[in-house]
């Protein structure tokens, strides 16, 4: 066990008794870095090595000299007996999707490699203000766009830690694999229809999708602007509780971002799940998709070992004095990806209208006749099959002829799959859930090249996570044992609006109760081949 | 399998509208996914809807007391505008330089 496998809060403490210095765990995760990661991603990566399967291939910028320099002040600070951040020396790597100043911004695109953000995202901002290191910018899908960091224009694309073979789940993939690897204790992601909890589950780490308006998005890189929310990936779920700490609250930078207090989320992080009513949903064991062949739809139980876990933390739960509630009704569960597809598809086309070649990012170098024509050849070269799928879909589904049909039904839609939830979590309702307890995924980990390429079956990886999106609500995923393969497995909670606390109060409860199970001591194939 | 609802003539025209220029490869790939994700969007048309159930634009409600308040309207200077003018591919003299734009001449 290295200071790098430590989590957050162990290592707070450490830093804070002067055990260990600011310097000393960060060369602990530059040295993990350099035996697990190798090389990082690149828009030229020439052909590939044997070595890249290897890898967790987590980076994409290693900003090791801005790290050292936070890590130095913090010392300084330590040794003066001057108050330091809550984060204080602690790691963290950032999802490519955010701007930093000074580091290149990328979203991993090619449209975007040369761009050198101007400025700095408030989660950023905040969390190098509480005191912690950034030490990098990690890969991802496209502008966010898949599931399994497949798509990402920098090459080679992150692996699962657990099984290089598999993918780590996406979008913020790049960071679930660097904190599953130990290369960082934390990390920023983003989720826009389960792209923080999907890869979480996927790497056996905590994920946190805050509430929509919970953590600023100033200096996100947008894709959905009415789904994407910023939140923490960790080890545990005390430093997922620390993390949100710090990046939550109002932000005069972004409107939407809510005018409400931020409590102390870890104050009642240990209060237990006595006499809190926590729902189960047949409509989570399934999953519907379409048959590619037929064109009809097709209803199967979500796998048994997913569905078991899920149970199995119930029965916990409910041993420590929970009161599980079954058979509650999210019969809008299954329109969640079909309205995805059209809500997520207008936004982001309208996003990316913005890349144009003029004002930053790529611009085609071949001689052109017009403006017009530097358009398209910048956006055909800068931008890979995702976006342009994404783009092309939107304005589609927006047209004038086919609003009432498409994007209006869906918002409509969107409305049905809230009050789902609404009614769910009335305090004065049938069910008066706290929260209600899910599989994350309807698989685990798949394949490298298994899914990529199906954009449909890609989508659908995020049935289960995509509603709180729509609902706006919060949710979390945590690992919650392995299947037959040494896979993890992950279940999520989601609550009411701002319910945050209370996620990671039940999560926490379900993380203590089960800290000796056998399952928790198995350790990913990247780190058994550190000690082989 | 169902009829296809993206021709190559409407996919063209939507090319044109995005701005891009696609080989044909790419073009074969991208038609096929949108008609297989305009499939999977179809499903939506068998909810049934009633005039009651409004659009939700947003999940979480913003009533006034969680909504930011409007800032004054006043300038607030970027610190450093050269750094946001570094970023564009052309600069001459604090102008960004785009090719030719297409017009016509008003008579």
């Amino acid at each position: 066990m290295e200071l790098c496998d430590l989590s957050a809060h162990e290592l707070s403490l450490l830093l804070r008794q002067r055990r260990v210095s600011a310097v000393e765990v960060l060369e602990s995760c530059l040295q993990r870095i350099s035996q697990v990661d190798g090389r990082p991603g690149s828009l030229e990566p020439g052909a590939p090595q044997p070595e890249d399967a290897e890898r967790v291939h987590a980076f994409i910028t290693l900003t090791a000299e801005r790290a050292r320099a936070q890590a130095e002040t913090v010392d300084r600070r330590l040794a003066a007996g001057e108050p330091v951040g809550l984060l204080a020396g602690i790691p963290f790597t950032v999802k490519d999707i955010f701007c930093v100043k000074g580091t290149p911004s990328t979203a991993g695109s090619r449209i975007l490699a040369n761009f050198v953000a101007p400025y700095t995202a408030t989660p950023v901002a905040r969390l190098e203000a509480a005191g912690a290191l950034m030490l990098g910018k990690v890969n991802l899908d496209e502008f966010t766009y898949g599931s399994s960091n497949e798509s990402s224009a920098f090459r080679p694309t992150p692996r699962n830690p657990w099984k290089l073979d598999r993918v780590p789940g996406g979008s913020s993939g790049g960071s679930t694999a660097s904190v599953a690897a130990g290369e960082a204790p934390l990390s920023l992601g983003t989720d826009t229809a389960g792209s923080i909890r999907q890869p979480a589950a996927f790497c056996g780490v905590v994920g946190v999708k805050p509430t929509y308006g919970r953590v600023s998005r100033y200096g996100l890189i947008a894709f959905g602007s009415s789904l994407d929310c910023p939140g923490p990936i960790a080890r545990n779920v005390v430093d997922a509780a620390l993390m949100l700490q710090v990046i939550a609250g109002p932000d005069p930078h972004d409107s939407t971002a809510a005018n409400l207090p931020v409590p102390d989320y870890l104050a009642a992080l240990e209060e237990g799940v006595r006499g809190l009513r926590i729902g189960l949903s047949p409509d989570y064991f399934r999953i519907t998709f379409p048959d590619a062949v037929r064109g009809e739809y097709d209803q199967q139980p979500i796998p048994g070992e997913i569905e078991a876990a899920v149970r199995r933390a119930a029965d916990i739960l409910a041993d420590l004095g929970a009161e599980i509630v079954e058979n509650v009704p999210m019969p809008n569960t299954r329109y969640g990806i079909p309205a995805y597809f059209v809500i997520s598809r207008v936004e982001a086309a309208s996003n990316l209208h913005r890349y144009d070649g003029v004002k930053y990012g790529y611009r085609t170098p071949q001689p052109v006749q017009d403006l017009h024509e530097m358009y398209r050849k910048t956006r055909n070269e800068g931008f890979g099959l995702q976006p342009k799928l994404r783009i092309l879909m939107g304005m589609y589904v927006s047209a004038a002829q086919y609003s009432a049909q498409y994007y209006q039904r869906a918002l409509r839609v969107r409305t049905l799959i809230r009050r789902d939830f609404e009614q769910a979590f009335d305090p004065q309702g049938k069910y008066r859930l706290h929260a209600l307890l899910t599989p994350t995924t309807p698989t685990t980990a798949f394949p490298v090249g298994a899914v990529y390429g199906d954009s449909v079956l890609m989508q659908y990886a995020d049935q289960l996570t995509v509603p709180a999106n729509h609902a706006g609500i919060p949710g979390i995923s945590i690992p919650a044992g392995l299947d037959h393969e040494g896979l993890p497995i992950g279940i999520q909670f989601l609550g009411p609006d701002f319910s945050e606390a209370l996620l990671l109060r039940i999560a926490r409860a379900f993380e203590r109760a089960t800290e000796e199970a056998s399952w928790r001591r198995a350790r990913p194939e990247v780190l058994q081949r550190l000690v082989a | 399998m169902p009829a296809e609802t993206i021709t190559p003539e409407t996919f063209d025209h939507l090319v044109r509208l995005a701005a891009l220029e696609l080989d044909e490869a790419q073009a074969e790939y991208l038609r096929r996914e949108l008609n297989r994700q305009l499939s999977a969007i179809h499903e939506l048309e068998a909810i049934p809807l009633d005039d009651s159930v409004p659009i939700t634009s947003h999940g979480v409600p913003y009533p006034p007391e969680i909504c930011p308040p409007l800032r004054e309207d006043a300038w607030q200077p970027f610190p450093d505008v050269a750094e946001i003018l570094d970023q564009a591919p052309q600069v001459e003299e604090g102008y960004v330089v785009v090719p030719d734009i297409p017009h016509t001449t008003l008579e």
